[in-house]
Order: structure tokens, then C-alpha cells, then sequence
């Protein structure tokens, strides 16, 4: 009963496909594919329609306020209320802008974004596209962004598009190195680039009942968190939404955007959200393995979902909660905290590998973690240089 | 079906760098050099080369490509000018061309039925480059070291 639930997707497949088995090989490989495809645009999408209302209703909540009410109970009919407002908008294009390049920018930046969400196991047996390098695919599709929002912005032809790219391209650049390195570990420990094979390392318990995820080690804990944040500024989200500043420079690359070609711009957002937490909860949070052994009755892809739906709502919290950075804060921060302490975690993991994976590993390479750090943070304490602030470019 | 495939990526690849060569505006021929790019590393994926193919969009696109966007923008000011026709960079093409072809031509034809490959994976890239290769491995690692100290050392003269 219970392996029925789980394999319930996979089974469904094989039996559409059993149902053309006289069909020649590449067209049922193509429509295989077609069915990942399918599948994989239908549920991220919906979860994208879901997740733009919920993300409404928990900033209302947090700021004291209802939120989004009147279209539907509860108001959930509102991402369907919106979305016909996109499309019947007016699609406003400037005079001066490069034609071709602002109306691929858009394109680009979404095919990415879902093409990066191909590579997450998400349950049993239920990767859309296997890889050897399935990571490596990751981060090489993930990449790309930083073109996109590069045309995004010289095709608006627009001082504030401009700006907006270049302040997203600059920490962009500046943050996947630290989310690449504390991804590094990870790749070490399991011995593998693939996604799935890093999804099996995780499986079984410590002592029967501490489930083998690798954020439970020290290393990995570290690696989590600095990844979650490195995530976080991929994503442009608040806090370190600075390349879409309103205050500052309107929105960004996104200026010169209007109708459908914004909501796109808006979508391979969040896409790009839920890939980036897809791959976070992947790697150190077991994927779609249970917390307890207990529970390993509920099927695999609720567990990744409710992994995944955790993560997006500490996304949402912290956007409720924390003012917007500087940029010259964001850059220190990449390149003077999280850098170094990214390069620790994989000196820690591999201190975790040497001294037997156990007990004493997990304490040795929590030395090595608190040593970094207090060295680190008392050569970037700032609190005794406290002046009054002098202006470079601006008097 | 590889063939298909074969002959749309080539096309695909041989107009992208055409209009790469020959478009008015720098900028766009430096995004269509970005879909000759990709179009490498669909060869590379076709001929079973995963990681190379990865490598290839990782680094070309995701860096050398928005490194020449980035240059075009801060050093050029007629980004938007009509460029003459460059005839020495005929001659070096033409060069190049003549060169390859001769080589390909001088070489012996090998065997058609080639020997069993056994599978490239990442992991046994990873264990010949920690083996056999880490000697040239280090050595570009120090080049690229130093590459970086001084491209911060640059940037670093600037303030004072």
C-alpha cells in the first residue's frame, strides 16, 4: 500500500508509456521527456500561482495586516485574477531599446530557471532528467541568468536598467562563488556529482534515530546556512534585493518591462527560488528522505515538498523581517565572510572523512569551524572603528 | 537520429558565429558568439563528453561571455557604431583555415570502426586529474592565482 503511494507517479508513466510500446524507440524516449516536462511545468507552476498568494497572506500576517481577501475563499483565486491582468496589459516597449535583445531577455531567463529544476530528485525513482554531473548542470544552466539580466538591462536602453544589471550581475558573480565551494563538501563526502547518488548518502540513521542528513554534522550545518544565503542573493530576494532597490533605481533591470514580459521576469524569480531551495534540501536535507523512521510511510515527494515549502517560508519570514542591505555590505560580506568560511567547510568536512565520520569527526571538524570563525570575526569586527561616515563619491 | 541532430547543431552553431562575425553592433555579435558557445557544448553533450560540455556552458557562458559584454561596455564609447570591413582579420582567418585544413588533410585516416570507449564519467575525470595530471592541475591553479593577485593589485592602486 504504502510503496504503491509512493511510486504512484513513476508507475503512472510507465503505464502511459506502455501504452505506445509499438511506437519506434526515440519516440518514446521523446515522449517520455515530454512527460517530465509536462509534469515538472504543471506542479512548479502551480506551486509558483500558489506561492505568490501565500507569500502575500504571510507578509499581510507579519505586518499585521490581511493580505490579499476579496477573490476567492480566502483569497486564493487572486494569482488567477493577476494573471489575466498581465496578460491583457499593455506590452510596452521603448522607442530606443534593442527590439530583439529586450524581447529575448525574458525568454532566456525563464527556460533557464526551469531548466535548472530538471536535475532535483524529487522522490523515489522520480529525477525528470538523470546526469551524471547532475550538479554541474545546475550551476551551468544557473549561469546563464547573469546574460540574461545582462540583456534585460542594455536592451532597455535605460540608465536605471542599466544600473539594476549591473548591481545584479555584480553580486551574482561575487555569491556563486560561496554557493558553489560550500557545495563542494557535499560533492566530497558523497563521491558524486549526481544528485541522486548525494540523495542515497543520506539515507539511514545515526544511532537510530538522527537521521544521516548532512546538515546535522557541523560542516554541513555551516555549508547549509551559508549556501541558504548565498541562495537567498541569487534569488534577488530581500534582503539583498538591491538590484531592484525601488528606492534607488525604480526596479531595476526590470524597468522597462511591462504585461506578460514582466510577469515572466517574475516567475523565473520565484522558479529560480524553488530551484535553488530544491537543490538546498537535496543536498543537505536528505531530499526526499524521512526525519524519522516512523514516518517513512508517508510517500517520498510529500517529505521533499514539505522540505521545500519550509525553506520558501523562511524565505518569506526573512522578507518580512529584514531591511534592505547596502551594496558595498553585500559585497564585504561575500567576499571577506562568506568566501573563507566556505573554503573551512570543505577543510572541515574532509577533517570529518579522516577522523572516521563519527563522533570525534563531528567534534573535530567543529574545532576547525570555531577557530575560523572567531579569527574571522575578530579581524572584521568593526565596532571599535565607529566614525563618522565619509562620503567618496557623494558630499 | 545522432546525424539529424549532428547537422541541426552545426547549422545552428555555424550562423550564430556568422552573425557573430559580420552583425553592426558589437554587442549583438558578442551575444551571438554566446550561442556559438552553446552550440560547442551541444557537440560536446552529442559526443558524450558530459562534463566537458558542462565545463563549456559553465565557463563560457556563464563567464568569458559576460566578461566581453562587461568589456564592450567599460572601455568602448561607440558601442553603437557601424564598423568598417576588418581585412587583416581576413587574412588571419584565412590563415588559421588553411593551416587546420592542411593538418586534417596530412594526418592518416583512422580505422573507421573505432574501439570501445568505456564511459567518461565525472569521477574518473576526477581521479586521472588528482593522479596522473595534478602536476599541470597546480600549475594552473598557481597561474590563476597570480592572475587574480593582480588583478586585485590593479584594482587596489586606484584608491590610493
Amino acid at each position: 500500500m504504502t510503496d504503491s503511494l509512493d511510486q504512484i507517479f513513476v508507475r503512472g508513466k510507465q503505464s502511459l508509456l506502455a501504452s505506445m510500446a509499438h511506437a519506434p524507440d526515440w519516440l518514446v524516449q521523446i515522449a517520455s521527456s515530454l512527460i517530465n516536462i509536462f509534469a515538472l511545468l504543471a506542479v512548479f507552476l502551480t506551486l509558483f500561482a500558489l506561492m505568490s498568494v501565500l507569500e502575500r497572506k504571510i507578509l499581510g500576517r507579519i505586518q499585521n495586516r490581511y493580505g490579499p481577501n476579496r477573490v476567492g475563499p480566502f483569497g486564493l483565486f487572486q494569482p488567477v485574477a493577476d494573471g489575466i491582468k498581465m496578460l491583457i496589459k499593455e506590452d510596452i516597449v521603448p522607442a530606443r531599446a534593442d527590439k530583439i535583445v529586450h524581447f529575448l531577455a525574458p525568454v532566456l531567463i525563464a527556460s533557464t530557471a526551469i531548466l535548472a529544476l530538471g536535475i532535483i530528485p524529487y522522490g523515489r525513482g522520480m529525477t525528470p532528467f538523470t546526469i551524471d554531473g547532475g550538479i554541474l548542470f545546475f550551476f551551468a544552466v544557473g549561469s546563464t541568468t547573469e546574460l540574461a539580466v545582462f540583456m534585460a538591462g542594455w536592451g532597455s536602453n535605460n540608465k536605471f536598467s542599466m544600473l539594476g544589471a549591473m548591481r545584479a550581475i555584480a553580486q551574482m558573480i561575487s555569491y556563486e562563488l560561496p554557493l558553489i565551494i560550500t557545495v563542494l563538501p557535499v560533492v566530497m563526502i558523497a563521491g558524486s556529482l549526481g544528485p541522486d547518488t548525494i540523495v542515497a548518502a543520506q539515507a539511514g540513521y545515526v544511532f537510530g534515530f538522527v537521521p544521516r542528513w548532512f546538515v546535522f554534522t557541523p560542516w554541513g550545518a555551516v555549508a547549509f546556512t551559508l549556501f541558504f544565503v548565498s541562495g537567498l542573493v541569487e534569488s534577488n530576494r530581500t534582503p539583498f534585493d538591491v538590484p531592484e532597490g525601488e528606492s534607488e533605481i525604480v526596479a531595476g533591470h526590470m524597468t522597462e518591462y511591462s504585461g506578460f514580459k514582466y510577469a515572466t521576469f517574475f516567475m523565473a524569480e520565484y522558479i529560480g527560488m524553488f530551484a535553488i531551495t530544491g537543490l538546498g534540501t537535496t543536498l543537505f536535507l536528505g531530499g526526499w528522505h524521512a526525519p524519522i523512521r516512523m514516518l517513512e510511510f508517508i510517500p517520498s515527494y510529500v517529505w521533499f515538498f514539505a522540505k521545500l515549502s519550509a525553506l520558501l517560508f523562511v524565505y518569506v519570514w526573512l522578507r518580512g523581517t529584514l531591511p534592505r542591505t547596502r551594496v558595498d555590505q553585500i559585497m564585504n560580506f561575500a567576499w571577506k565572510f562568506m568566501l573563507p568560511m566556505a573554503f573551512t567547510c570543505i577543510v572541515a568536512a574532509a577533517v570529518w572523512h579522516y577522523t572516521g565520520r563519527g563522533l570525534r569527526g563531528w567534534l573535530w571538524s567543529l574545532v576547525v569551524i570555531a577557530i575560523v570563525y572567531t579569527v574571522l570575526s575578530a579581524l572584521l569586527d568593526t565596532r571599535k572603528k565607529f566614525a563618522p561616515r565619509t562620503y567618496r563619491f557623494a558630499e | 537520429m545522432n546525424s539529424v541532430a549532428f547537422i541541426v547543431i552545426a547549422i545552428l552553431t555555424l550562423a550564430a558565429a556568422l552573425a557573430a562575425a559580420t552583425l553592426q553592433k558589437l554587442m549583438h555579435a558578442a551575444l551571438s558568439f554566446a550561442v556559438t558557445f552553446v552550440g560547442i557544448a551541444a557537440f560536446f553533450f552529442l559526443l558524450g563528453a558530459e562534463f566537458v560540455g558542462l565545463v563549456q556552458v559553465f565557463v563560457y557562458i556563464g563567464a568569458v561571455a559576460v566578461l566581453i559584454v562587461f568589456t564592450i561596455l567599460l572601455t568602448r564609447h561607440d558601442v553603437e557604431k557601424e564598423r568598417g570591413f576588418n581585412w587583416s582579420g581576413v587574412v588571419v582567418a584565412i590563415a588559421v583555415f588553411s593551416g587546420l585544413i592542411s593538418a586534417i588533410f596530412k594526418t592518416q585516416s583512422v580505422s573507421v570502426a573505432a574501439p570501445a570507449i568505456p564511459a567518461l564519467t565525472v569521477k574518473r575525470i576526477g581521479e586521472v586529474l588528482m593522479t596522473n595530471y595534478v602536476w599541470p592541475l597546480q600549475c594552473v591553479g598557481l597561474l590563476l592565482t597570480a592572475a587574480l593577485v593582480g588583478a586585485l593589485i590593479l584594482v587596489l592602486e586606484e584608491k590610493g
